[in-house]
């Protein structure tokens, strides 16, 4: 790559930006066709139930109804959503598209209403008379492991399936440790929140039997296959099309029940079929997360040294396995030890099926309930031992000789049993975190009662893991005027993708950013290409960027050589220009009759591991509960920082959504299984006025050694530390109390329970 | 959640807005700033066959301070209580109560009219129409008449009013210039309902004791009202922390909360004491 | 239901149904989508309007409420491409990711200035409390706004 190139690495202002400001995005809830038709969905209102009848003869006769389809009109069988990852057991726990004869979670749906508007249709939705019995519901892993109610009555369990971390001997570990630690530990169920709720477009073309939807995020190809899969139609007849998205943080873009019926009504009926999820919905459809129990022990010598960890893991996966259900089930056995020398290890983390809404992925997935759990442990092991902390942590944390250093390996195998981390020096970001939170000055007021508050801090660690595998494709294309049009797999959530990958075709190609242009995320631009999870975009997207760019300058080398009559190798290439010695050159535009096109495809099943640590310093009111966060800082070391400003707005935004994670976030249900929030005044998101305080420093010291572009995934560095981080600084404020917060959300209700538990036991 | 479908009217007047709502027989509404009844009505849990809007009707959005009393119309708006500095200068906690109601674009909407029709336990200001013993006005198919606060509030969400009544006016009673105050609110976040909250005020007698203690609650019980008990524990008394701590644990005693997905009874008990405890520090200071 | 009113200096008549939002009217009736709907029960913001002078959630007013109103919407806040000081802050600080409740976050702001170009941060966020971002954590939006304040009392001056 050019030595002079400036993009990488700089605070590039976005592109995406211009549009966004002016009001001129275009979101699904933009679009519209003539004649289309505008679908909602009649929903289970019960969380365990068999239905008795549906009736929808009165709604069918409301005037501007179209259609009601329900699970009758899917044919023989109803069709189940696939699995993204391969799992041996998981098989017979497939969400069906549509709830026929059972339903399982409250909000399944069961019935499409397709009307000229939407607010018609929602008028049908009351006409429509359904009946139900309504069946015992299980709602956690007492009521899962009694195995009296199945949710899968075929199966013999509610559980999916066990995953084994596994490294060294952790029973030989903890028969020879000074000192083992142990408890109980939850984290709550929860949802990524996009502000923009979920949406599309499904377009039929009959004439040429064609698919199109509109609305496309995080994964549009393998959602293709999918949705061609289950179409019965060639991938090639399917189009998946990105437009701008509200954010997505993990649940948005994954393959769901109503992109299949919007797609199946839009061929039945041959029209434009229009959904807009509205917020209620938004909390019973999209994919949850989080929610995980552990009963977990850490085994140290007398000198912190850890020597092994082992236990186990529940986490509710809710009614099916959606196509990445099993991601934080496996993440969370795998991810635990964090950034810490766990030489020996034995965690069984197993999923099971709850009448809730089916789980995915949250920002983080499994590391950031795994962090919570390590570092309450950490915490618990440093009093124990009577050992400070800070040395205890550091004591044990990863540095660079020691890379690549192998976590545990999860069995089965879900392609990525084994992985290691790449690169760095966890004590080096460790220290600097302490050092910039003027850690030693603030440890003066832990557990001080100051004006009416005790305030507490505390410091922990992370690794993030990114670049998730398989590939990513991309194209660049000459134009005529000497601009260079990229094509890319990688989609945008919001992320600010085109930004990031023009800066880096920019300096791969050694042309100014306004002489680029970027088309990316929808599957008719490439014939493959995958997407934006997992954090891989940029290493991804980015390092096909470099291959096919280097391809490209190879052909223009070679085109302006042939124009010149010179050898190729003599030829510099700077700011789209040729030159040769003896002072002639040829401009990128002279070559585009060539009509210059290279493509790229990068694969790599080679996972990145951003870490750091976050340290807080809170103030607890202990008459209220109501904790007061005065200080978060994260420091993370990415690898390579390819814009320090969107970068940086990445760590801080899930910080905050950290922040709700930890406090006041919380999907909870009735014992009936009826999903108690419905709204955003009940969803309790950070506001502005809750978080002020909050500093985030990203340093690029260690390269991963296993991508070109030596960037590392980054983004989630805000989130990982925090349950863990807020927890013990809540502990160590309230250490007068001897209150143990293993059980997450921290509401001011629960953090009042616990001091008043303590003061009963005192 | 598109609202359902219902008739528009917009009256002229208050007789024609009385007339249109007795005409429906209970099945319409009126609407002011709609800021709480818009979302009810987008979750389907009120489908009104008619909206009275009462944006056109003239005289209900003035704040009148009088010799005795000051008259806010049911149209007045948050916003302008906010800003009203005559308000501030003769109930001041008005006026400072109003930074807890919703958010800023709320408040340019929101009325007082609305809010007290639509009788939310944890909204601030029927609990101070209730602490200040206010007055409501409202005019109906058979006439005027004034409802104490007190009585307005049947339970969560439901009040005495008839289907064809209409809110014109709350009359608050001047304050006495020395009167001490504090208002205590505990939310989850900015804005939103209280978990719980209290108003509380008192003079002070030539003594130094307290007199004409008012304490009220919102948030933690399914009326807004006052706590007959607490106000006698204080009143006679002279002000210090530890008679408010006392009075703190009556107030506590006097409340029988529910319990929802943000806060246990006990919790919420608990903090009715300590937000007493609170504003009546606050009041002395 | 006729309803006529000015949107960003443009006079629009338009024949709503009584149940139609502000929100959804001039999205769909006058075919402005720059104001978002994230939650339709007057909560996230995102379909904040200004509507004579003052900030209002247009997911919480009738179409036919607004007849006769004055209103601004993200599209006016500039010049069609041209960004405005306050738009521009938000690009530099990078006090947008999605988008998504950009054209409230920015309408909200707009109103606020114009009426308080003093306002301090402490009365930013209060105010900005009412709208939810998910993406950047509030701290660039309130950065941004800051700096805008600047532009805003500039033109307090003027007038």
């Amino acid at each position: 790559m050019r030595t002079v190139n400036t993009y990488i690495g700089s605070p590039v202002e976005r592109i995406e930006d211009q549009r966004f400001l002016t009001g001129t995005g275009e979101y699904v809830g933009d679009m519209s066709r003539e004649g289309m038709w505008h679908a909602v969905f009649l929903r289970s209102p019960v969380g365990h139930g068999r239905i008795l009848k549906i009736d929808a003869s009165a709604a069918l006769a409301l005037e501007g109804v179209r259609a009601v389809l329900t699970g009758d009109d899917m044919g023989e069988d109803v069709p189940t959503i696939p699995f993204r990852r391969p799992n041996p057991t998981i098989g017979p726990f497939a969400q069906p598209i549509i709830g026929r004869g059972k339903v399982r979670y409250f909000g399944e749906p069961i019935a499409v209403v397709l009307a000229d508007s939407q607010e018609i249709a929602e008028d049908a939705l009351g006409l429509i008379d359904v009946e139900y019995e309504q069946l015992p519901a299980v709602l956690d892993r007492e009521t899962c492991f009694a195995d009296k109610v199945l949710l899968f009555e075929a199966q013999k369990s509610n559980v999916t399936s066990v995953f084994n971390a596994q490294k060294g001997s952790a029973d030989e570990a903890f028969a020879k440790a000074d000192v083992v630690v142990k408890d109980r530990f939850y984290t709550q169920r929860q949802t990524a929140t996009p502000m923009e709720t979920r949406g599309l477009l499904a377009e039929w073309d009959e004439k040429n039997r064609r698919l199109r939807v509109s609305g496309a995020a995080k994964l549009p190809f393998f959602n293709r296959k999918t949705m061609a899969d289950m179409m019965k139609l060639p991938e090639e007849a399917v189009d998946y099309i990105e437009v701008d998205v509200g954010g997505g943080f993990g649940a948005r873009g994954e393959f769901y029940p109503e992109d299949f019926l919007c797609a199946f009504a839009a061929r039945k009926f041959n029209k434009p079929i229009k959904w807009v999820e509205d917020r209620r919905e938004h909390f019973t459809a999209i994919g949850h997360s989080r929610e995980c129990e552990a009963q977990v022990e850490l085994a140290l010598s007398k000198d912190g040294t850890i020597l092994g960890m082992r236990g186990d893991l529940y986490v509710n996966i809710g009614a099916y396995v959606r196509p990445n259900g099993m991601t934080p089930v496996r993440n969370a056995a795998q991810f635990m030890t964090g950034p810490y020398r766990v030489p020996n290890i034995d965690l069984k983390a197993h999923a099971f099926v709850s009448n809730k809404t089916p789980a995915g992925t949250y920002r983080g997935p499994g590391r950031y309930e795994g962090c919570f759990f390590m570092e309450r442990l950490m915490e618990m092991a440093a009093d124990a031992l009577q050992m400070d902390r800070v040395a205890l942590r550091r004591k044990n944390l990863l540095t660079n000789t020691e890379m690549p250093y192998p976590l545990a390996t999860v069995l089965p195998s879900d392609g990525r049993a084994e992985t290691n981390c790449d690169s760095g020096d966890y004590r080096e970001t460790f220290d600097r975190c302490l050092k910039e939170f003027h850690w030693d000055e603030k440890a003066k007021l832990d557990g001080q009662q100051v004006d009416g508050r005790y305030h507490g801090i505390a410091i922990a660690s992370f690794i993030e893991g990114g670049a998730s595998g398989p590939s990513e494709a991309c194209k660049l294309e000459l134009e005529a005027d000497g601009s260079v049009t990229l094509y890319i797999g990688s989609s945008s959530i919001g992320q600010g993708v085109e930004t990031v990958m023009l800066q880096i075709t920019a300096d791969a190609l050694e042309l100014p950013m306004d002489r680029l242009r970027i088309y990316h995320g929808s599957t008719d631009l490439l014939k493959e290409g995958w997407g934006s999870y997992g954090s891989r975009a940029t290493v991804m997207g980015g390092s096909a960027i470099m291959m096919a760019a280097e391809k490209m300058l190879d052909r223009f080398r070679e085109e302006a050589a042939k124009r010149l009559n010179v050898d190729p190798s003599s030829l510099t290439i700077a700011e789209g220009v040729a030159r040769h010695a003896d002072g002639r050159s040829v401009p990128l535009a002279e070559v585009a009759s060539a009509k210059i096109v290279t493509e790229a495809k990068y694969t790599s099943w080679t996972p990145t591991y951003t870490y750091g640590a976050g340290a807080v310093h809170v103030a607890v009111d202990a008459d209220t509960g109501h904790v007061q966060v005065l200080e978060y800082l994260v420091v993370d070391d990415v690898g390579r920082i390819i814009n320090p400003l969107t970068l940086h707005g990445q760590v801080m935004g899930a910080a905050v959504q950290g922040f709700g994670s930890v406090f006041s976030e919380e999907l909870a249900y009735d014992d009936q299984g009826t999903l108690l929030v419905g709204s955003l005044a009940d969803y309790l998101l950070p506001l502005a006025t809750d978080y002020p305080h909050i500093h985030c420093i990203s340093t690029d010291n260690y390269p991963t050694p296993n991508h070109p572009i030596g960037a590392k995934g980054a983004g989630e560095g805000g989130i990982i530390p925090i349950g863990g981080v807020v927890a013990n600084a809540v502990s160590s404020a309230l250490k007068s109390f001897g209150v143990a917060p293993n059980i997450l959300p921290l509401s001011p209700n629960r953090i009042w329970d616990l001091v008043q538990a303590a003061k009963r036991k005192a | 959640m598109k609202l359902p479908t219902f008739d528009y009217h917009a009256p002229t007047s208050l007789a024609e807005a009385v007339a249109l709502l007795a005409a429906s027989e209970g099945s319409a509404r009126p609407i002011a700033g709609g800021q709480s009844l818009m979302p009810v009505m987008a979750f389907r849990l009120a489908q009104p066959s008619a909206l009275v809007d009462l944006r056109h009707v003239p005289g209900l959005d003035s704040i009148e301070v009088l010799a005795k009393e000051v008259k806010i119309g049911a149209m007045v708006r948050w916003r302008m209580i906010e800003e009203s500095r005559e308000l501030a200068r003769v109930v001041p906690v008005l006026a400072a109560a109003m930074e807890h109601v919703a958010h800023y674009q709320i408040r340019n909407r929101g009325t007082v009219g609305g809010s007290l029709a639509h009788a939310d336990p944890a909204a601030e200001f029927p609990a101070l129409a209730v602490a200040c013993d206010a007055v409501i006005d409202v005019v109906g198919s058979k006439g005027a008449r004034a409802i104490k606060a007190a009585d307005l509030f049947t339970g969560a969400l439901e009040t005495c009013l008839a289907d064809d009544e209409i809110i014109t006016a709350v009359r608050v009673p001047v304050w006495p210039k020395r009167r001490r105050w504090g208002f205590q609110e505990f939310a989850r976040r900015r804005g939103d309902f209280a978990i719980a909250g209290i108003v509380a005020f008192y003079d002070l007698d030539q003594q130094g004791l307290i007199t004409q203690a008012h304490i009220g609650v919102f948030g933690a019980t399914d009326i807004p009202r006052r706590l007959p008990n607490a106000e006698a524990a204080l009143n006679g008394q002279e002000p210090s922390e530890a008679l408010f701590e006392t009075v703190g644990d009556v107030a506590s005693g006097e409340v029988n909360p529910q319990s929802d997905i943000h806060a246990s009874r006990d919790y919420r008990r608990s903090l009715v004491g300590t937000l007493t405890k609170r504003a009546l520090a606050q009041a002395a200071k | 239901m006729t309803v006529s009113f000015d949107v960003n200096g443009r006079k629009v008549t338009v024949d709503p149904a009584a149940r139609t939002t502000l929100a959804d009217c001039l999205r769909h009736d006058v075919g402005m989508t720059g104001t978002h709907v994230g939650c339709e029960h007057g909560v996230c913001g995102a379909c904040t309007v200004i509507v004579n002078g003052e900030a209002v959630r247009s997911c919480l007013m009738l179409a036919v409420q607004a007849d006769g109103a004055k209103i601004t919407t993200i599209e006016g806040i500039g010049a069609g491409e041209e960004l405005s000081p306050l738009q521009l802050a938000f690009k530099k600080h990078h006090g947008l990711q999605c988008g998504f409740c950009t054209p409230g976050m920015l309408t909200t702001l707009h109103a606020l200035l114009s009426q308080e170009p003093d306002a301090d941060e402490e009365r930013i966020r209060d105010v900005l409390s009412g709208n939810i971002c998910r993406c950047t954590g509030y701290i660039p939006i309130i950065e941004a706004a800051m700096e805008a304040r600047e532009a805003y009392r500039a033109k307090a001056g003027e007038s």
